[in-house]
């Protein structure tokens, strides 16, 4: 009889909460759109911040309400962009693909040391340190602040210096927020040649601390055809708008301050 | 004289015979949930708020249905029925009419399903026999305990992120070993009430 009572009690038990979630279930219902997870399908998945947003499903909501714009996730990237476009029934400008660069050649060796560091691997921490562990207070530290913040792992370091992965790099911008040094810019990607130094200091202190620095000399502005190049605050920068990527400041630079990426694929 | 009751209850429960440090109830989300203050935080509310209506619940289907008919020895399995239908309910009901806060709880709320110190307190309801008023109580004074050892351990664990730990004893070992001190110092208020 127990026996009976035991299985008649549990399934009754069962049978009441079923019923009871069952109505529940369509009480509470929460309409959600199916738009949501199909942006957020579209998406970088990372969950980097870089939009502004406190994640992708945070990112994917406010596109479907119109808060955000379709070709705010960076990571997506163009394509994704036209795909969640598409979701929406938008249009998207074309935006050109942003990646990572490191302005800063000074690898161990090259940039002199101020002092051995051998305390918490943290660019942040280092920094705070005297000055940092290079001699150029410019520098890339070289402790890996932007490798660690990275969710494509598209940095790796090299001696002493961090290294882009440009065909990974999506363009977040993590790593360019988590530099202490600030010496990670977002280029365009067709952006062949570019000024690797941000040393502001005069010529003579530059050059003391590191080998490729840039020293203001202004040889390549004069000789750039498209007077894409100015020196301001003691460096050279190049403007990507009217760079023609001839490289012609590349092979003038005494320093080796400036880097040509096309002339470097085609070492390889 | 009642208040003065409710209020040893509450230093018993909390402090003397706290779920994790004295019962060794709920290690699980301790251990798991404990890496950031916040979501610590979090997970103790939600633990808390589940433990409370979940003392409730059982102890009505204790009193009213298992009681009278003879059936003491169905304890843990309609408990766990109750529990997990409990819990359905509730986030759905907060899905609803919170979203916030339902946000906020996240994956922590369906997680509580499978928490013993939900079943401990529930157990432990009916085997000290309590009334409706010193179940609920039980379950809630019990949640704040988990709540402060939660978010005590997540504390240290903060803090042990940026310290110099020996290889061997990296992650999980020195929780372990915190853990187990903590739990020694919880030790001490035992026959404060």
């Amino acid at each position: 009889m127990t026996v009976f009572y035991a299985c008649a009690v549990l399934g009754a038990l069962g049978l009441i909460f079923g019923l009871a979630l069952n109505y529940a279930g369509k009480k509470f219902a929460v309409e959600t759109d199916e738009r949501v997870s199909r942006v957020r399908e579209c998406l970088g998945g990372a969950n980097c911040g870089a939009c502004g947003y406190a994640g992708c499903d945070a990112f994917a909501e406010a596109v479907v309400k119109g808060e955000a714009k379709v070709n705010g996730c960076a990571p997506a990237g163009e394509k994704g962009a036209k795909a969640i476009a598409e979701i929406m029934g938008v249009e998207t400008a074309a935006s050109e693909r942003l990646v990572a660069r490191v302005l800063c050649q000074g690898a161990n060796g090259v940039a002199k040391e101020r002092y051995v560091y051998d305390g918490y691997k943290s660019c942040a921490v280092a920094a705070g340190i005297a000055g940092g562990p290079k001699e150029c207070r410019f520098a890339c530290i070289g402790l890996g602040d932007c490798m660690a913040h990275c969710s494509f792992g598209a940095i790796k370091m090299q001696d002493g210096l961090c290294v882009i992965d440009e065909d990974v790099c999506r363009g977040c911008g993590t790593c360019v927020a988590n530099c202490p040094r600030g010496v990670i810019k977002l280029l365009p990607a067709s952006q062949k040649v570019m000024v690797k130094c941000r040393n502001s200091d005069v010529a003579r202190e530059a050059r003391r601390v590191c080998m490729h620095a840039c020293i203001g000399c202004g040889l390549c502005r004069k000789n750039c055809p498209s007077d894409a190049i100015t020196v301001e605050n003691g460096f050279a920068r190049i403007d990507p708008e009217k760079c023609i990527n001839c490289g012609k400041c590349a092979s003038v630079c005494p320093c080796q301050a400036i880097e040509n990426l096309s002339a470097s694929d085609a070492d390889r | 004289m009642n208040n003065m009751n409710i209020l040893l209850f509450f230093v018993d429960c909390v402090i003397c015979n706290n779920f994790i440090f004295s019962r060794f109830l709920g290690c699980c989300p301790f251990l798991g949930v404990s890496s950031k203050v916040e979501t610590a935080v979090s997970m103790g509310i939600a633990v808390t708020f589940v433990m409370t209506i979940a003392s409730l619940f059982t102890w009505m289907v204790n009193t009213w249905v298992l009681v009278p008919l003879n059936l003491r020895f169905m304890e843990t399995v309609s408990f766990i029925l109750v529990i997990a239908a409990l819990v359905q309910f509730i986030e759905m009901f907060l899905k609803k009419s919170s979203p916030s806060l339902y946000r906020a709880l996240g994956i922590y709320l369906p997680l509580i399903t499978t928490n013993c110190a939900v079943l401990g307190v529930a157990t432990l309801n009916v085997k000290n026999a309590y009334n409706l008023l010193y179940s609920v109580l039980n379950g809630c004074f019990g949640g704040i305990g988990f709540l402060l050892a939660i978010a005590l351990m997540a504390g240290v664990r903060e803090r042990l992120e940026s310290s110099k730990i020996p290889e061997s004893m990296k992650g999980f070992p020195i929780t372990l070993v915190t853990a187990g001190l903590m739990a020694l110092a919880f030790m001490g208020f035992k026959g404060l009430v």
